[in-house]
């Protein structure tokens, strides 16, 4: 018997709107598509009408958990524009919380992945653990989520003696705990029972559908945009690219603690050797007429922006890659043939952010299914002749 | 005289208020050891400790908005958590609790009990089938489904392995062969095989991590509950807290000697038992994650029915040479 599911808009698995179309016969899964569009924000259109140094801020409210990934991405793009160099001391600190994120980021997934596969002791002590950096983010940045670290030319806060040493400090706990769930993940026979041989994805399909980050990496291609097109520091710091050859969900759960693991090495390395000097170097605010793309390796795979400079003091075009649009293509492949309870541990290990790839929306009809594209004056339109003849509450009252 | 002694056995001891109180207090326990065993601190506010928590939840249930699918079949829907609890309960009363004298047997202790006592354990699977069958809901029905596929798993381990005692005691009666092995301890020893395939197994009937398939939330939302809310939850629920205590005692019936020495040292003996599998239980709900539907049946057709008719041949083996 051939019927399908719908998971999402709105599903316990789901943290956010989006809908699996799944055709199943049985358990078994034969076809899956992916509908977007729930949470359009207009995020790019917004960009245009502030100013550079508002769109950091912006920027870092792409997203939620890598918010710092989105707002060195775009601070990257404008220096080059700006043709400035942060000073050393900036720029350590600036992808040391790159790297805190990195590994909270992963932590979380954990977590959650943990979750879906309905192992909740795992996700508690992960989230235990997780908690040390995120204190670490708030003794650094001020702020757990959105650290507001960055400034154009460097970071908006220094780093003392006594920082370092609990960053060091709170490291050999983390690391300790981080290789206790490498164990875990990789031994305990039910959670590997459920993640082994899930959601395959070869690597020829991996470089053929542009799969970015652990995705790609647990397919065994070794793209890391800091190995690749080194940014910052990372052309200096020794560190390596996690890989799995198992191509399927056990392999991404792996490649991600194994990265957390580099990033306390990167983490200590940046800690050990922090240049002395300032952090940040006044810059102007109007760079020249141009255009620049900037290339940042998110916790979720490769972050893209590109910037088009009119020569004001507000971008006349932001483009933003997410991550997690790289990876839809392959999840759509990852999901065929699967089993319906594969579903939300497949989906989660892409670990998608789907608000932030959100890009466009497109209105569907729901009596006949048909879909169109509208501009912004129709759909008010519509809003209006909708409720044209809607009678006035008069009394209408707010409920608290 | 025999007629109140009998409304007591029903109503207060061992039956109903003493089930709802003390399988409030079971699913406590069993909170607090998940939660503890999670680095959380479980239930705290709601009386001392926690322990009313249970209580409340169901209460807050009992208090929220009644809603039955348009589509739903009514009376099944109503009907299905009303009928669970009863059997559930209606489980509890076969235990050797109070009655345990075998020269003055009450009424529902008879010769071949503990047939009747698994076979009234296995129909809460069937209403949780029909429960998911009757609200029509997608996720409930792929819940019920899985629910009769997990029934095949654990079923026959379970009935091998509890069966085992049972014909090393020569006895169909509960009490006999909780009875038979206060006589001789050691024997249990023997039996130690056959009491982990059984936790598992119970694991399986509850419904718990590993084996919280038909409920998975992260799959299909609520599966067999997804339509419940309110009061038929509440009773679903209740039902599930009970389920365990019959399933737990029948287990310290059976595998751990049961309840000797009459009504206060009989009921020390229960609750410290009952807790100990209760306790095994939850350390196996925290230590695993929940598994496939494929993978639960292959697991036990694989290893613990195979295990259980070795344990059965061990019995065999003992009772043919030793005893």
């Amino acid at each position: 018997m051939k019927y399908s599911v719908p998971i999402g808009p709105q599903h316990p698995a789901l943290k956010e709107p989006i809908s699996l179309r799944m055709t199943l016969d049985g358990e078994v899964i034969q076809d899956a598509d992916i509908r977007l569009g729930y949470n359009h924000r207009g995020v790019e259109k917004v960009a245009e009408g502030k100013t550079y140094l508002q769109n950091i801020y912006l920027t870092e409210r792409i997203c939620g958990i890598c918010s710092h990934s989105h707002s060195t991405c775009f601070v990257q793009g404008v220096e080059k524009l700006l043709e400035v160099e942060p000073p050393r001391r900036g720029v350590f600190i600036r992808y040391l919380v790159s790297e805190l994120e990195r590994v909270h980021s992963h932590l979380l997934w954990l977590g959650v992945a943990a979750h879906e596969a309905g192992f909740d002791s795992l996700f508690m002590y992960v989230w235990r653990d997780r908690e040390l950096i995120m204190d670490l983010l708030e003794m650094i940045s001020g702020n757990r989520v959105h650290y507001a670290i960055n400034t154009l030319g460097g970071v908006r806060r220094d780093l003392d003696e006594g920082q370092v040493k609990k960053i060091l400090d709170s490291l050999a706990l983390l690391r300790k705990q981080s290789e206790y769930y490498l164990n875990i993940g990789a031994h305990e026979p039910s959670f590997v029972g459920r993640l082994a041989g899930v959601g395959l994805l070869t690597k020829e399909q991996a470089v053929d559908l542009c799969a970015v980050g652990p995705t790609a990496r647990a397919s065994d291609v070794p793209i890391d945009v800091r190995k690749d097109d080194p940014y910052g520091m990372y052309g200096e710091t020794p560190f390596e690219v996690c890989t799995a050859d198992t191509c399927d969900v056990l392999g991404r759960t792996v490649v991600r603690i194994k990265e957390v693991l580099v990033s306390y090495d990167i983490i200590e390395h940046l800690m050990r050797n922090l240049p002395a000097g300032p952090v940040a170097i006044r810059t102007p605010r109007r760079p020249k007429p141009g255009e620049a793309v900037a290339r940042y390796e998110a916790p979720r795979g490769e972050n893209i922006h590109y910037i088009k400079s009119n020569g004001t003091d507000k971008p006349e075009r932001l483009k933003v890659r997410a991550p997690t649009l790289g990876n839809y293509a392959a999840t759509v492949e990852m999901l065929k043939s699967g089993f319906l309870a594969d579903i939300p541990l497949i989906f989660a290990a892409i670990d998608p952010c789907i608000c932030c790839a959100e890009r466009t929306a497109t209105l569907v009809d729901a009596r006949t299914g048909e879909e169109k594209t509208v501009n912004f004056s129709t759909l008010r339109a519509l809003a209006r002749e909708r409720w044209k003849n809607a009678p006035l509450k008069k009394d209408a009252v707010w409920p608290f | 005289m025999a007629i109140l002694k009998t409304f007591l056995y029903l109503l207060i001891y061992p039956g109903f208020l003493f089930l709802l109180v003390y399988s409030t207090f079971c699913e406590w326990f069993d909170r607090k050891v998940f939660a503890r065993l999670q680095n959380r601190m479980g239930p705290t506010h709601t009386g001392r400790f926690g322990l009313l928590q249970p209580v409340a939840d169901i209460i807050k249930l009992l208090a929220k908005e009644d809603i039955v699918p348009e589509r739903a079949d009514r009376k099944m829907f109503s009907v299905l958590p009303v009928i669970g609890l009863a059997i559930a309960s209606t489980a509890m009363l076969l235990l050797p609790v109070w009655h345990f004298s075998l020269e003055r047997p009450s009424p529902n202790s008879f010769p071949g009990d503990i047939i009747v006592l698994l076979y009234i354990l296995s129909l809460p699977t069937l209403i949780f089938f029909l429960a998911a069958w009757s609200s029509t809901s997608f996720f409930s029905e792929i819940g019920g489904a899985r629910v009769l596929t997990l029934l095949f798993g654990y079923e026959v381990p379970l009935f091998l392995a509890v069966l085992g005692p049972a014909i090393m005691a020569g006895s169909w009666r509960l009490a006999e062969i909780a009875h038979f092995f206060q006589q001789r301890p050691l024997l249990l020893l023997a039996n130690l095989l056959g009491f982990l395939i059984a936790v598992i197994c119970l694991q399986a009937k509850l419904e718990r991590t590993p084996f919280d398939i038909p409920h998975a939330e992260t799959e299909i939302v609520g599966g067999t509950f997804t339509e419940y809310s309110g009061k038929k939850l509440a009773l679903f629920r209740l039902m599930i807290d009970v389920e365990m205590v019959a399933g737990a005692g029948l287990l310290a019936a059976v595998f751990l000697g049961g309840f000797p020495g009459g009504v206060f040292v009989g009921f020390v003996h229960f609750v410290i038992k009952t807790l100990f599998v209760i306790f095994l239980l939850s350390i196996l709900r925290a230590v695993t994650s929940r598994i496939r539907i494929d993978q639960v049946v292959n697991f036990s057709w694989r290893y613990l029915a195979p295990l259980a008719v070795l344990q059965l041949f061990i019995i065999l083996l003992l009772k043919g040479f030793v005893l």
